[in-house]
C-alpha cells in the first residue's frame, strides 16, 4: 500500500521549495460529459476552482446545475471527462480505484442527502468504521474519538439503537460524525439537509460549522435552499454547469 | 478492518432477511441430509455386499493357472497348478504379510445321481480348515449338523446344494453318486454320504457342491493335488488394489504360471457397486447444483438490493477487495452453517436407522444394513460445499467490488 504521508510531505516540501504550492483543492479546465443518453450531456464546462483549507464553502444552483457531478470529483468519486483535479497537491487522476479508496478513507468525510448510514451497524458502529478503514488504530483511541463526535453531535444516548430506531435530524448527526470521526482535511456533503425539516436543517448546518472550526476542516455542500446557505463563507453559483458568480463573505 | 469486523457485518446482514436466509439454508442443508443419509446407506449396502461376495465364496483374490478364468465357463481340468509350481505360489503367499489366508481348491463339474435319477453339479474340493478361513461366512450358508467351523466337511461327506437337494428329492443322510471326467477323459466314480445343504447364494460359485480334497483327488484319479483355484482373504480389505499390484508383478514375469483376479474381476455382481458409486455421484452432483443455484440466488439478491450500501461503503473508503471479502463472507457463511446444520440432521438420521435396522432381502442375500458414513466422507462433502459456497458467490462479490461509488450511490 503506498504511504500517502511520505509522499504528501514530499510533495509539499518539494512545493515549497519551488514556490507553486498549490491550494488543497485546485481543478483546472473541467469537462464533464455524460454521453450514456441519445445525446450527449455536457454536465460541467471548463471550471476552474481553488479551494483554500479550513473554508465554509457552498454550493448552489438549479437542479441539473452540476453540483453532485462537482462534488463527485472533487471528491474522487468520479473523473472529470478532461481537466486536472488535484486535492492536497496529489493528483487524484492517477490513482486507481483501490488506492483512490484509501486516499478517501484519510483525507474526505461524506455526508450524503439520504444519510446511507450503514443498517446493519449500530450509530456507534457507524460512526468507528471509517476508523477501521484506516486500520491500525487501538481500540482505546478509536473508542475515545468516537465517542467525542458522539458526545458532540449530541448523539451519546442513542450510541447502540440500530439507524431504523432514530429519526432523520438524528441520522444526519451521525452520518456528520462519521464524516468528522477520522479527522479528513474535506467534508463533501451533497444537499446534507434536503431530506430534513427546517429545524433539523438549520442544527445540521450549525454542527457543521462549528466542527469545522474546531478541527480546522475544509467544509464544502451543495443546496438549493437559499436560506440554508447563511452560514457559507465563500459561495460557488453554479449553472448550466459552469460557475456563474462566486461570492466572498464573511464568517458569521 | 479485521477480519472479525468482515464476519461480524456478514452475519448481520444475514440476519437482515431471515426468512429467506432460513429457505436458502434449509434447502443446502437438505442437499447435506440426502448425500450424507444417501450415502451411508450406499455405502453400507455396498460393503454388505461385497462382504457377503468375498467373504462366502470367492475371497479377495484369486489365482489359477494362466489362460484358466478366459475359459473358466468350461472349468478345465488341464489348467492347473501342482507340485513345485503349486508350492512357489504357496510360499509366495505365505510370506506376504497382507494376506490373512487362502485356500486352494479344486473345481471341477460332475454328474450327481441318487440310483434313480441323475443331475449335472459343479463342485469344490477344498481343505475344510483353509476354506473356513479364507471365506469365513461360507459355514453360514450350510444348513444342518456341523461338527466345528474348520471341519464343516470330511471325507467320504458332501455338501449339496438346496436346489439339487429338491430336484431330487435328497436328504441329509443319504447316499449319492458322483461321477466325473478326468483330464485324460476317463470316467470314475465315488459315493458320498450328504453331510448337510448349502444354501443358494448369489455370484460365482453361489450353487457349488463342496466336497474334501481327497475325495476331489480320488474322483479326479491325481495322484497329487491339482489346484484350479486359490482364493486369498487379506487382513485388510482396503488393502487389497496394492496386494493386486503386488502380484500382478509377480505373474507378469515370463517364468511365471499363474494369473491373478479380483473379486471384481470375476463377479457380474461387482457392476451393481459401480452403480451404486455412480448414484452415490449423482446425488453429491445434484447437491453440488443446490448449493451453486442457490447461493448465486441469494448473494445475487444480496447485492443487487444493497447496492447503494455499496456505493456508501465504497465511497467512505473501503477498498474493493474488502467489499468482495463481505460478500465472499456472507455466502460462505450460509453454506458453513447449513452445512453444519445438515450434517447433524443427516447423521442423526442415520443414527436412527441404526437403531432399527433395515433388513431386506437382494438377489438371495439377506442384508441387513447398518448404515453409517465414514469421517473422512462427510469432511469432504463439508470441503465441497464450503468450496462452492465460495465459488457460487463468488460472481455477485466481483461484481459489488467492481462497482463504481458514484453510479451505486446515485442507485436508490
Ligand atoms: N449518470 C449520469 N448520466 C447521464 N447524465 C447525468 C448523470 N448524472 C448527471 N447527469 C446530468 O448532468 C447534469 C448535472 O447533473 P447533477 O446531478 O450534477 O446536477 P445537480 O445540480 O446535482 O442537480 P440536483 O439539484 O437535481 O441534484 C444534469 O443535466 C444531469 O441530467
Ligand atoms: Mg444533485
Amino acid at each position: 500500500m503506498i504511504n500517502y504521508d511520505i509522499i504528501q510531505k514530499l510533495v509539499t516540501f518539494f512545493g515549497i521549495i519551488e514556490g507553486k504550492l498549490m491550494s488543497l483543492i485546485h481543478l483546472e479546465n473541467i469537462e464533464k460529459v455524460y454521453d450514456t443518453g441519445e445525446i450527449p450531456v455536457q454536465a460541467l464546462r471548463s471550471i476552474n476552482l481553488e479551494i483554500q483549507t479550513k473554508t465554509f464553502v457552498s454550493f448552489i444552483g438549479p437542479s441539473g446545475s452540476g453540483k453532485t457531478t462537482l462534488l463527485n470529483i472533487i471528491g474522487c468519486l468520479d473523473k472529470p471527462t478532461d481537466g486536472k483535479v488535484f486535492v492536497n497537491n496529489i493528483d487524484v487522476g492517477m490513482l486507481n480505484r483501490a488506492e483512490s479508496a484509501v486516499f478517501r478513507a484519510k483525507t474526505i468525510g461524506f455526508v450524503f442527502q439520504n444519510f446511507n448510514l450503514i443498517p446493519v451497524l449500530t450509530v456507534y458502529e457507524n460512526v468507528e468504521y471509517p476508523l477501521l478503514m484506516l486500520g491500525r488504530i487501538p481500540l482505546k483511541e478509536r473508542r475515545s474519538r468516537v465517542l467525542r463526535l458522539l458526545e458532540k453531535v449530541g448523539m451519546t444516548d442513542q450510541k447502540d439503537k440500530y439507524p431504523n430506531k432514530i429519526s432523520g435530524g438524528q441520522k444526519q448527526r451521525v452520518a456528520v460524525a462519521r464524516a468528522l470521526v477520522t479527522n479528513p482535511q474535506i467534508v463533501l456533503a451533497d444537499e446534507p439537509t434536503a431530506n430534513l425539516d427546517h429545524t433539523s436543517a438549520f442544527k445540521i448546518i450549525s454542527i457543521m460549522h462549528e466542527m469545522t472550526n474546531e478541527f480546522g476542516t475544509t467544509f464544502i455542500f451543495s443546496t438549493h435552499d437559499p436560506k440554508i446557505v447563511g452560514e457559507a463563507e465563500i459561495l460557488y453559483t453554479l449553472e448550466d454547469g459552469a460557475i456563474v458568480n462566486t461570492e466572498q463573505r464573511k464568517a458569521v | 478492518m479485521k477480519m472479525r469486523n468482515l464476519i461480524i457485518i456478514a452475519f448481520r446482514n444475514l440476519f437482515r432477511n431471515k426468512r429467506r436466509t432460513i429457505l436458502t439454508s434449509s434447502l443446502i442443508a437438505f442437499g447435506v441430509v440426502l448425500v450424507v443419509v444417501f450415502g451411508g446407506l450406499a455405502i453400507s449396502f455396498k460393503s454388505q455386499m461385497i462382504g457377503i461376495l468375498t467373504n462366502t465364496a470367492m475371497g479377495d483374490l484369486q489365482i489359477h493357472r494362466k489362460g484358466y478364468v478366459e475359459s473358466i465357463d468350461n472349468q478345465p481340468l488341464h489348467l492347473t497348478l501342482s507340485g513345485t509350481e503349486l508350492a512357489d505360489v504357496e510360499k509366495m503367499l505365505n510370506g506376504m504379510p497382507e494376506v490373512a489366508s487362502y485356500s486352494p481348491r479344486i473345481k471341477f463339474g460332475a454328474m450327481i445321481s441318487n440310483y434313480a435319477q441323475t443331475s449335472n453339479i459343479r463342485l469344490s474340493a477344498v481343505y475344510p480348515e483353509m476354506e473356513n478361513r479364507t471365506v469365513s461366512e461360507l459355514i453360514k450358508r450350510i444348513k444342518g449338523q456341523i461338527t466345528s467351523p474348520d471341519e464343516f466337511l470330511k471325507p467320504g461327506e458332501i455338501l449339496v446344494p438346496e436346489n439339487l437337494m429338491k430336484g431330487l428329492s435328497l436328504k441329509i443322510g443319504d447316499e449319492i453318486v458322483l461321477v466325473a471326467t478326468n483330464k485324460d477323459g476317463s470316467v470314475n466314480a465315488v459315493t458320498l454320504r450328504i453331510a448337510a445343504v448349502m444354501e443358494n447364494v448369489f455370484g460365482p460359485s453361489g450353487k457349488d457342491g463342496y466336497i474334501h480334497i481327497q475325495d476331489g483327488q480320488t474322483l479326479l484319479r491325481m495322484d497329487q493335488p491339482e489346484i484350479v483355484e486359490i482364493a486369498v482373504h487379506l487382513q485388510k480389505f482396503d488393502r487389497l488394489n496394492g496386494v493386486f499390484e503386488q502380484l500382478m508383478k509377480e505373474s507378469d514375469q515370463p517364468e511365471s504360471s499363474i494369473e491373478v483376479h479380483t473379486w471384481e474381476q470375476l463377479s457380474p455382481f461387482s457392476s451393481i457397486t459401480r452403480i451404486v458409486d455412480l448414484l452415490i455421484l449423482v446425488v453429491k452432483f445434484i447437491l453440488i447444483s443446490i448449493v451453486l443455484v442457490s447461493i448465486l440466488n441469494i448473494m445475487t439478491m444480496s447485492v443487487y438490493e444493497r447496492i447503494s450500501e455499496i456505493g456508501t461503503i465504497a465511497a467512505i473508503g473501503t477498498p474493493p477487495s474488502r467489499i468482495l471479502s463481505l460478500f465472499l463472507i456472507e455466502g460462505f457463511a450460509i453454506g458453513l452453517l447449513s452445512t453444519f446444520g445438515g450434517i447433524v440432521i443427516g447423521i442423526g438420521t442415520l443414527s436412527l436407522m441404526n437403531l432399527t435396522r433395515i433388513d431386506f432381502t437382494f438377489g438371495q442375500m439377506d442384508i441387513s444394513l447398518a448404515p453409517g458414513i465414514p469421517a473422512g466422507e462427510v469432511f469432504w462433502i463439508a470441503v465441497i460445499v464450503m468450496f462452492v459456497s465460495l465459488f457460487a458467490g463468488f460472481h455477485p462479490a466481483y461484481k459489488a467490488s467492481k462497482m463504481e461509488p458514484v453510479d451505486a450511490l446515485g442507485h436508490v
